[in-house]
């Protein structure tokens, strides 16, 4: 069958400081507002989400990519109807996320960013009550239980309470469960932070046969590897807004020229970039404080020849040359001047 | 409304608390009959305290083991689920709207209250040797009393639970439990308070009056008590505003 997912103009602003953050101490029925002080106390606003719009197809792996603090958790809170949109509307499938949210939740399998598992129980527990939840009968979430603790590698530890399990444990048994009532649109918010490379490259081997079974996934992730060998279309978010979307090809063709060399010098005048951007194969040359330069162009190595002379020319001394293949990273370089991971 | 998914989330809370049940019972039993033995006990075969004192007491006694239990059942887990690491969120996910979750723990906190309830009776009759004279005369009086305090109790657990931070528990216990426990005529009853007229009135606020009174009033009619009436009246009253208090708070809480 297979389910899209239709994101129409979702504004999110935050008027208290959202469940992951850190809460303050008081109690929230006792007003900790001091009388008489007529200056009124500056509003706490944090606008996640500044009008984004989005298709997700039936049936593809789509990936959220963007910084810490894009929008990315805030997105796949509100498809996951755990957070309430300040504007704008969200479907899974026919369904209104917030309108018709247990008819929608029918629907998802999440896996959020820390896992939230149930610590009064066992991992096999876990997973059998939430076949329950969603209405498995006792034998089938007994054998998808099982099924499940098999394929994740956690039959040893099935019995056990989970607040014993180490963080790759509690990662795999959160994917697990998500996955437990075979849900048509699954959900993974970072699923790969803190895992070490053996257990993600497992991860990704999952989430691949998941979705050879006709299943949406989507993926927010911070990783341009992740993005780049997983997904099938990116939106690309920074500051709650979508800066680029495609597919991962025609997302990296996209930058001028595909390869960036990111150029420092002890100086680099206007007339230095001039002289650049007349050298072959450079599309666009640019410069923030005209110490730095980043020299957009088809080709890599074979630049650095004629960069140095010219630079030589000019009086100027190179300091330090980094040159990146097209990727991902570039593209989010890009469009935002910033590096993803800053 | 969704019965299967309703059934399984308390089958949950009935699984968890089955698994903690002998510290659960230490932790709601310990204190009342510790309170028993030695008003109950020592102080009336000590002659300090007439042997009608008992009939007082084991009424007041089952009441707050009741509210303790059934407020300590709901809010204590809620206090930590809904704290860093959102445990409740699975549930939240379940096929059901939000507010059916609150009403799940609701009803699991009632049938804790009511257990502990029903326990302390024969514990606390045992704890106080002879001398005892309850009466089952008027079951459903009692019947009436038990399922409004029980709903007292979670209700009120499900207000404080999503009122107070994880850092708070102590402060709930000393600041809200402890004088409701002390002023809940639980010890005495309401007619005692007599010649401290302000602190009568003033106590009226405290749901514990109406659930010691009316368990005091269906178990030993004999004591002095507040008219059952009254007392069904105000924690009808009671339990229809934390219970909306209750939900309000939660389906804020479920969602940023």
């Amino acid at each position: 069958m297979g389910i899209g997912i239709r994101i129409e103009d979702l504004h999110k602003v935050y008027t208290s400081p959202p469940p992951s953050a850190a809460r303050g101490a008081g109690f929230s029925f006792v007003s900790q507002r001091s009388p008489g002080t007529k200056e009124k106390k500056k509003k706490f606003e944090v606008v996640a989400l500044g009008g984004i719009s989005l298709e997700i197809r039936a049936g593809e792996v789509f990936g959220l990519l963007g910084p810490n603090g894009a929008g990315k958790s805030t997105t796949i809170g509100i498809l996951t109807t755990r957070t309430q949109p300040t504007k704008g509307r969200a479907f899974i499938g026919e369904y209104d996320v917030w309108k018709q949210q247990v008819l929608a939740k029918r629907l998802i399998g999440v896996v959020p960013q820390r896992p939230n598992l149930d610590f009064a129980l066992t991992a096999r527990e876990i997973l059998l009550f939430h076949g329950a939840y969603f209405g498995q009968g006792a034998r089938e979430r007994e054998r998808r239980a099982q099924e499940l603790l098999e394929k994740f590698q956690l039959t040893d530890r099935a019995d056990h309470m989970v607040r014993t399990f180490s963080g790759g444990m509690m990662q795999r048994l959160s994917i697990a469960r998500a996955m437990a009532h075979d849900p048509e649109v699954l959900f993974l918010d970072e699923p790969s932070a803190g895992l070490d490379p053996q257990t993600r490259l497992l991860l990704w081997d999952i989430i691949r046969d998941y979705h050879r079974l006709g299943k949406t996934i989507v993926i927010t992730t911070h990783y341009m590897d992740e993005a780049d060998s997983l997904c099938e279309r990116l939106a690309i978010i920074d500051h709650g807004r979508i800066i680029a979307q495609g597919t991962p090809r025609e997302l990296k063709s996209s930058i001028p020229g595909g390869y960036l060399l990111r150029l420092r010098f002890d100086r680099a005048p206007e007339e230095l970039l001039a002289e650049f951007r007349k050298l072959p194969g450079v599309s666009e040359v640019r410069t923030a404080d005209h110490v730095a330069a980043d020299v957009y162009a088809d080709r890599g190595g074979p630049l650095i020849g004629p960069i140095v002379t010219t630079a030589q020319a000019a009086g100027v001394e190179l300091h330090d040359v980094h040159i990146s293949e097209p990727s991902l990273e570039t593209l989010f370089l890009h469009h935002t001047g910033r590096s993803l991971r800053n | 409304m969704n019965w299967r998914t309703f059934y399984a989330l308390l089958a949950r809370d009935g699984h968890v608390a089955r698994r903690n049940l002998l510290p659960m019972l230490l932790q709601n039993l310990l204190q009342p009959l510790l309170l028993t033995f030695v008003f109950g006990r020592i102080l009336t075969t000590s002659g300090m305290m007439k042997g009608e004192f008992k009939n007082v007491l084991l009424p007041g006694v089952m009441a707050i083991s009741m509210v303790l239990s059934g407020v300590q059942a709901v809010a204590m887990p809620l206090i930590t689920e809904f704290q860093f690491t959102r445990e409740i969120e699975d549930r939240l996910l379940a096929p059901i709207e939000n507010g059916w979750l609150a009403v799940e723990k609701i009803v699991a906190g009632m049938i804790q209250a009511l257990v502990a309830g029903l326990v302390v009776i024969p514990a606390a009759w045992l704890t106080m040797g002879s001398g005892v004279n309850i009466s089952f005369r008027n079951p459903l009086e009692f019947a009436a009393v038990c399922l409004l305090v029980a709903l007292l109790s979670s209700a009120g657990g499900l207000a404080l639970g999503c009122s107070v931070g994880q850092t708070q528990i102590g402060l709930m216990f000393s600041l809200i439990l402890a004088p409701m426990m002390m002023f809940g005529c639980a010890y005495y009853p309401w007619s005692a308070l007599a010649s401290f007229r302000v602190l009568q009135w003033a106590v009226l606020v405290n749901p514990l009056v109406y659930a010691s009174e009316g368990l005091r009033g269906a178990l030993a009619p004999q004591v002095p008590h507040i008219a059952l009436w009254i007392v069904l009246s105000a924690l009808a009253v009671l339990d229809a505003a934390l219970l909306v208090l209750g939900l309000k708070k939660f389906q804020k809480k479920a969602v940023s």
